[in-house]
This record gives C-alpha cells, structure tokens and sequence, in this order.
C-alpha cells in the first residue's frame, strides 16, 4: 500500500515549478510596466503576448508555424527511417560497419551546421535545403543509437539462444531487434532536440517563412518581442516533441526494473 | 538404457596473456543412462562448466566425443536443453513468451501445442498466475524456475543444468532443490546437474561424479544410496553426511595439492 499523501505532496514537482515560473514572469512584467527594461534589448512579457496574438490575427504566425512544422515533420521522419534501417544494417554487418565507419565518425565529428552552406548550394534556399538540415542534424544520433542498439546483444541471452539453436536470423529479430529499441527511442529523443536547432538554424540562413526566420528578421529589426515570439514556439515546440519521445520510450521499455 | 556418453573428451584453452596452450579437461569419460539425475561436483575452475558447454554443443573440443542415443553430437541440437546459472531470460518478453521461448527457436511444435506446453510448464514450475508478468518483476528463484520451465518446455532427452541456483540465497536453494525432486519425479528427464556444493549433488542425484580442477579430470563417481522422495532433513542425517565427508576428503586432497603448488610457486 501506498503512504497516503497530501495535495502538496503528490504535486509538489508542479507547484515548486510553477510558482517558480509565475513569480520569474511577474517580476519580469513588473520591471517592464515600470520601465525599467529598454524594449530595444529585452521586451516585456505583456508586449510579447501583445504580438503573438498580433501575429495569430494577421495569419503570418500560424502560415510561419506550418512552414516550419512541415519541414521539421518531413525532415525528422526521413532521419528517423533512414536512421533506424541503416543503423540495424550497420549494426548487424560487421563489414558494413567497417566500411561505413570512418564516413560516420568524420560526419558525426563534424557540426552539422557547418554544412549547412554547402547544403544550400545543393538545394537552394526554398523547403528542400531546410528539410535536409533537419534531416541531417537529427540523422545522426538515431543513426549511431540504433547501431549501438543493434550490437549491444547480452551475452547470457546469446549463449541461452544459441544452446537452443537459435538460427541468425532467429538470433536478430528476436534478440538484436527487440533489445534495441530502448536505444533507438533515445536516439529519436536526441534526434529532436537536434532537428529542431537544425530547423532554426536553416530558416535563419536564407528563405523568407518560418519561425528561425521570423527569429533572425526580429534581431534584425530590434523586434525584441518578435524574436521572442519566435524562441518561445520553439522552446515550447520542444518541450513538448522532447516529453511525446520520452513517453513513447517508457511505454516501449515496461519491461525494464522501475527506478 | 545409455542415454548420454561422454567419451575420452579433451578440452585445450588458449591463454592470450601467457602465449600459450592449456589443457582444461583431460580424457573426461562418463556415462548417463536413460532417466538418471547425474550431479557433477568439483571445485570452482575444474572445467565442470566447459565440459557442460561442450555436452550442450556450445564449445568446441579437440579429442574424444559426445553422444546422446548413440548418436555423435554436432552443436547444440532439441535433444538437449541448458538451465544456465544466470536465469538468461529475455527481459522484454512476459513469463509466457519466455517459456515459449526455446520451443520458439527449435521450431518442434505447432503453435496451439506450444501455447499448451507453456501453460503446462508454467503450471509445473509453480508460476501460474505469472505468465504475463516481466522477469524484472520476479525474485531470482521465480526466474530460475521460468528458466527451468523453458527448457523443460523445449521436450530435451537431456536436461543440462548449469549451477542454476548457485546465486540463490541459502534458503530459497534448499526450498528450489526441493523443488526440482518434485518436478524431475513429473517430468522424468535425463539430468546432467552441474554445482560445487557437495551436499546439493548428493541431495538430488543418483550418481555423483567428482571431478579434479587444473586440468578437469574424472575422479570418482559414488554411487547415492537413498530412495526417492527424499525429504530435505535427509542432508542432516548421519549417511549423507558419511557420503558428504567421503566426497569433500577427495575433494580436499585435491585442494591441498593445488594449495601446494600454489606456495611453490
């Protein structure tokens, strides 16, 4: 039986955070109401809500919101599938491994936005260089999870396989396959909070849509509350991305002792 | 009726750090007949562990041979079944799909037969009520009876069983060695039981072969004068504790010459 527990105990996470925020944005308001705060450095959070609901009447905000959240759909769905099938190939293939690796490590080594340059050169500035980005910058950490996933096999599970006479094939699907999901989820969560820089960071080089656009357009223009507008969506576009992958990783990993 | 023979087996390991050859068993010779518990005991490094790697198919050996009904061995095959030390199970599949598990692989049965054979030796282990539980979700004896209960389900003519409760405390040892008289008395398999607590191969087995360490050979094999069942309070009374005595002073020979040569050394 569980201890009982009071209101406060049971939501303590949630009230200590929460207040912890409200008083942080009350301050804040507080500071800029009384003019404390040029709005050419840092706006205030009255002026903020003021522009988001300016940019949601407008249309630009959401049009902005689509532009990006398509590309990042399609980016970091490519990186996910591309990511999972080669990392099970690399994984399981020795050969494969060894040729790929050297590739792999500089590629990994290598900040992905410093390609980003040439990837404009390839795709231009419309959707296609922005959906590489991101594909490119959330690839990566599925790519070498899975792989890792892949040969990460117990030992003790593989001498109890082989005793029954587990085939290859067997030895995979029902030992390599299943044991590397839990990695592949946390690839996948990494791959988020990565495609997601890879997002800004490519409408933020060229194009004229998209919510790093309307990030670097606001710094540009001394829009504080522009670029805030801006961050805010990303940061709460993660928050929530980063809490749906963290869920799909415990449903998928029951099995493991709880902590 | 011979069941298992293991014939004139010699076992070399390659010892990277020295650079060179050692042998692990040399000219292992024993013989299991049709339904007898056969317990291996020695002391920790006497190679009762390869030797049962090499009986399951799972190690190769250079001299000699294994043969189960008279037939060679060739790598592990259906006709054997390894409960190893550690429980082994697959963490992402419930108690059912475990126990499924080795038939799974062997692919010897339909599946309706499948599902009634788990169910059957979920049931003889004692777990039912726990086939949709993870093996996180077990103590170590529960995972050592699922461990038991797979390779029971996958139908061996041999059961090979590898130390299964050496890491099992005190207690919940002497409960599952009880346990498996019960169940070995059902399912009247063939036995190669390996431990190095001499107490437990007497307890359970028909024959108990000795085995020397540094390099594994035969010893002795005595022969266990008591009927089944036996109760546990058998180990406390005064002939098991003679046979007991007997086997730990062949053991204990053993241990002082190896002693010696360690201070020689």
């Amino acid at each position: 039986m569980k201890p009982k527990q009071s209101f406060y105990e049971r939501h303590e996470e949630l009230i200590l955070g929460g207040a912890a925020v409200a008083v942080t944005i009350a301050v804040w308001q507080a500071l800029w109401s009384a003019g404390k705060i040029s709005p050419l450095f840092l706006s205030g959070p009255s002026a903020i809500a003021k522009q988001f609901v300016y940019g949601l009447r407008r249309g630009t905000l959401l049009s902005d919101m689509a532009y990006s959240g398509t590309n990042f759909a399609i980016g970091f769905a490519l990186a996910v599938v591309s990511g999972v099938v080669l990392g099970v190939i690399l994984g399981w293939y020795r050969r494969a491994r060894l040729v790929f690796d050297p590739f792999m490590n500089a590629l990994y080594a290598t900040p992905r936005i410093a390609m980003v340059p040439m990837i404009i050169i390839w795709f231009g500035v419309g959707m296609g260089s922005k959906i590489f980005i991101i594909f490119i910058t959330a690839f990566f950490a599925i790519l070498i999870n899975t792989v890792a996933g892949v040969r990460n096999i117990d030992r003790d599970l593989l001498r109890a396989a082989r005793a029954y006479c587990a085939s290859d094939w067997q030895i995979f699907t029902t030992l390599a396959l299943p044991g590397s999901v839990p990695f592949i989820l946390t690839g996948v969560r990494q791959g988020v909070a990565l495609g997601l820089i890879g997002m800004v960071v490519g409408e933020m080089f060229g194009g004229s849509q998209g919510i790093g656009f309307m990030v670097a357009y606001g710094g540009q223009t001394f829009a504080t509350d522009t670029l805030f507008v801006g961050v805010l969506i990303v940061a709460f576009s993660g928050i929530l991305l980063t809490w749906l992958a963290e869920r799909l990783e415990r449903r998928f990993s029951r099995w493991k002792p709880e902590r | 009726m011979l069941k298992l023979e293991v014939d004139h087996v010699s076992k070399r390991y390659w010892l990277e750090r020295e650079g060179r050859e050692a042998p692990a068993l040399i000219d292992v010779s024993l013989s299991v007949s049709d339904g007898e518990f056969m317990a291996i005991v020695g002391p920790s490094g006497c190679g009762k562990t390869s030797l049962l790697n090499i009986i399951a198919g799972l190690l190769p050996y250079e001299e000699g041979s294994v043969s189960i009904d008279g037939r060679k061995i060739q790598g592990p095959g259906i006709d054997r079944a390894v409960v190893f030390q550690h429980s082994s199970l697959l963490p992402w599949r419930t108690i059912a799909g475990n126990v499924r598990y080795g038939m799974e692989l062997q692919r010897r049965f339909e599946k309706a037969v499948m599902a009634e054979r788990t169910e059957y030796f979920i049931q003889l282990v004692g777990l039912a009520g726990f086939e949709r539980h993870f093996p996180s979700e077990l103590s170590g004896g529960m995972q050592q009876r699922v461990n038991l209960a797979r390779a029971l389900a996958a139908d061996p003519a041999v059961l090979l069983m590898d130390e299964p409760f050496a890491a099992l405390d005190a207690q919940t040892r002497e409960f599952m060695q009880a346990e498996l008289l019960k169940i070995w008395a059902k399912a009247r398999k063939t036995v190669l039981f390996i431990t190095h607590q001499i107490n437990e191969a007497i307890y359970l087995a028909d024959r108990v072969a000795v085995m020397s360490s540094r390099p594994g050979r035969m010893k002795d094999v005595f022969q266990v004068p008591f009927g089944r069942p036996r109760a546990l309070h058998l180990k406390r009374e005064p002939r098991f504790l003679e046979l007991e005595d007997a086997i730990w002073q062949l053991i204990e020979e053993e241990a002082k010459d190896m002693h010696a040569v360690v201070t020689a050394d």
